[in-house]
């Protein structure tokens, strides 16, 4: 499997106070830790656990995720803003590995 | 009918008679009338059209698989950032890029950027090369990596392949499909037909039992389509990944109980042929999304 | 994903009895999860969320299919305005949660969607921890369908 590639939507600007959609994916195989192999052996969960937003320091949303979230996470929601700046987005791995992205916005 | 067809006929009989008496739909119709597929609000996609010719008597129109599916799965490939399969087209393009085997050579090399060297090819694959021989298009990559670059083959179901026939596919996005079935691809087409129609396996079912005869209706829970491969390779919710034409070939004759053929053989070459003949008139739609 | 919410004419086949009968004993999917129960029940984690508290009514709003084409990727949305946290549960899954999910200053609605593994059709739960500490709850039953030709 290819190394995990987060890819974020935002919009290049808003306007202070108005809410806007926020899209994000990323390639994880999101392994349930529920499902058994050709031998009958159980596969070892791995999934990202942990998912953040974060803008200028201030938090947006910090989800938990189990195993129950499908292959290849896709999580959308909305944010708001009140001056430009920059969001940043991390993905945590079970293994141990953050993913992040970050994306700049300015004030329409 | 021996032993085994009865038994298997036995299920089927208890499998059924839940929805015994249950009204058919009309086959070969318009599914979702009036539904359109744009692709992230500016690319318009060709989903409904008027049958080739040689499918007179057969089907008057020809429907792209998307629009038998439910309103969160088209909503999926209507918009480039929901469509999971991007990430494996954004790889295969990184591999277009990459610099592999003897000859020191990469795909861009000698094709120039994806986007202008492999615009329309997947809209005519497969097709006939230069020595007579059918092939698809993993055989027309593969071919460029041995002979031209001095790389190793791809496996033709695996990651790496997959990803380089959604990167290619993605270039004809839009574009119809436009088979050959004259000329050199004449022989080739014709065996393909006589597949679809042959009834095979325990089941005794052709393609055209399911997807000609019984589109629009269900099958387990299943809004059976017309069996398009302007799709491919489409991205399955069922599998978390890309999946291959002869992959979905193969698992289809597999269904009908019937000893399938490889993927890569020259039958389910014959095949793809035949299948990708029948939606010539649809868009290419790069990278599909499909249960 | 604005409307995922949506209502199927299902016409079922009546075909040749021939095609009939052996469509009907065509291949059996694979099963997306090992039999086994694993992790919390919806009850458990319904129990630690609220901490015995009795969750109300309205204010919470789920959107997800009626009919899934597939289990595995099941688009759900949760809508609670005002809340601080939102739990969802799919209780008939070997394990029940599937997410949780708290805002912060700078989410611009208490708004949230996501893709979910259903194991079977089920009453997808939510409940949503509003800021005076009081709990809302909402269900939506998903019908999942076993399919696929060509596996
Ligand atoms: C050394 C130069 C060279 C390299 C490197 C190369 N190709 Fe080719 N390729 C050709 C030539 C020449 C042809 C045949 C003429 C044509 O159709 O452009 C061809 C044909 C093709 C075709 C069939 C096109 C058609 O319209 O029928 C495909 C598909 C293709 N190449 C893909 C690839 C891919 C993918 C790679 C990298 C893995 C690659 N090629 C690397 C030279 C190259
Ligand atoms: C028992 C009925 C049945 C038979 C026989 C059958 N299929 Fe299918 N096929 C299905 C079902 C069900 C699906 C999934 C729903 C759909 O897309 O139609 C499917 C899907 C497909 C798809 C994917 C369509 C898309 O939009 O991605 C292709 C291609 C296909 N079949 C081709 C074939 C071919 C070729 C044959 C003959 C070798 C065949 N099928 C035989 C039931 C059948």
């Amino acid at each position: 499997m290819a190394a995990p590639k987060p890819r974020v939507k935002v919009p290049k600007s808003a306007a202070a106070g108005e809410p806007f959609t926020i899209k994000t994916l990323i390639n994880h195989p999101m392994e349930s830790g529920q499902r058994k192999d050709k031998q009958g052996n159980v596969i070892p969960q791995k999934i990202i656990n942990r998912f953040t937003c974060d803008f200028n320091g201030t938090n947006v949303v910090d989800m938990t995720l189990h195993g129950a979230i499908s292959t290849n996470p896709y999580i959308e929601f909305d944010a708001k803003i009140d001056a430009a700046g920059e969001f940043t987005f991390n993905w945590y791995d079970d293994d141990g590995s953050v993913y992040t992205a970050k994306k700049s916005i300015a004030l329409a | 009918m021996n032993f085994r067809a009865r038994t298997a006929a036995g299920l089927a009989v208890a499998a059924l008679l839940a929805i015994a008496g249950a009204a058919r739909a009309e086959s070969n119709v318009d599914p979702n009338p009036g539904v359109e597929l744009v692709i992230n609000g500016d690319t318009p996609i060709t989903v409904r059209a008027k049958a080739p010719d040689y499918l007179e008597g057969h089907l008057d129109n020809i429907y792209s698989g998307w629009l038998y599916r439910i309103e969160s799965t088209r909503a999926m490939e209507a918009d480039d950032f929901e469509n999971p399969a991007i990430t494996f087209v954004e790889e295969g393009i990184d591999a277009w890029n990459t610099v592999e085997g003897t000859e020191g050579k990469s795909c861009a090399s000698c094709h120039g950027d994806i986007s202008e060297g492999m615009k329309g090819v997947r809209a005519r694959m497969p097709a006939v090369n230069e020595n007579g021989e059918l092939w698809s298009l993993e055989d027309y990559i593969n071919n460029c990596r041995v002979n031209r670059m001095g790389a190793e083959p791809y496996k033709w179901d695996k990651g790496p392949m997959k990803n380089m026939t959604a990167a290619i596919s993605m270039q004809s996005r839009g574009m119809p499909m436009n088979v050959a079935v004259d000329g050199p691809a004449a022989p080739f087409w014709e065996r393909g037909r006589d597949m679809y129609y042959t009834r095979y396996g325990l089941l005794q079912l052709s393609c055209a039992s399911c997807h000609e005869k019984n589109n629009n209706n269900y099958i387990r829970g299943d809004h059976l389509s017309q069996g398009q491969i302007v799709g491919f390779p489409t991205y399955r919710l069922k599998k978390g990944g890309l999946v291959s034409i002869h992959n979905r070939l193969k698992g289809c004759i597999r269904d009908t109980r019937a000893e399938t053929f490889p993927i890569g053989s020259q039958e389910l070459r014959e095949l793809e042929l035949y299948v990708a003949s029948r939606g010539n008139g649809l868009s290419v739609e790069g990278v599909a999304v499909r249960p | 994903m604005s409307r995922l919410t949506q209502v199927e004419e299902r016409p079922q086949m009546n075909i040749t009895r021939r095609d009939a009968l052996a469509i009907g004993a065509g291949g059996i999917a694979a099963l997306a999860f090992a039999p086994a129960a694993f992790g919390a029940t919806a009850d458990e984690a319904i129990a630690a969320f609220t901490g015995g508290a009795t969750p109300g009514e309205g204010g919470i709003d789920i959107k997800a299919p009626e009919i899934a084409e597939n289990g595995n990727v099941v688009p759900i949305e949760v809508n609670a305005p005002g809340a601080e946290e939102i739990l969802v549960l799919a209780p008939a899954n070997p394990s029940a949660e599937i997410f949780s999910v708290k805002f912060g200053p700078a989410a611009g609605a208490q708004r949230f969607s996501t893709r979910a593994r259903l194991a079977k059709t089920q009453d997808v739960t939510a409940i949503a921890r509003m800021a005076d500490g009081s709990f809302v709850m909402a269900k939506r039953t998903v019908k999942v369908t076993v399919g696929g030709c060509g596996g």
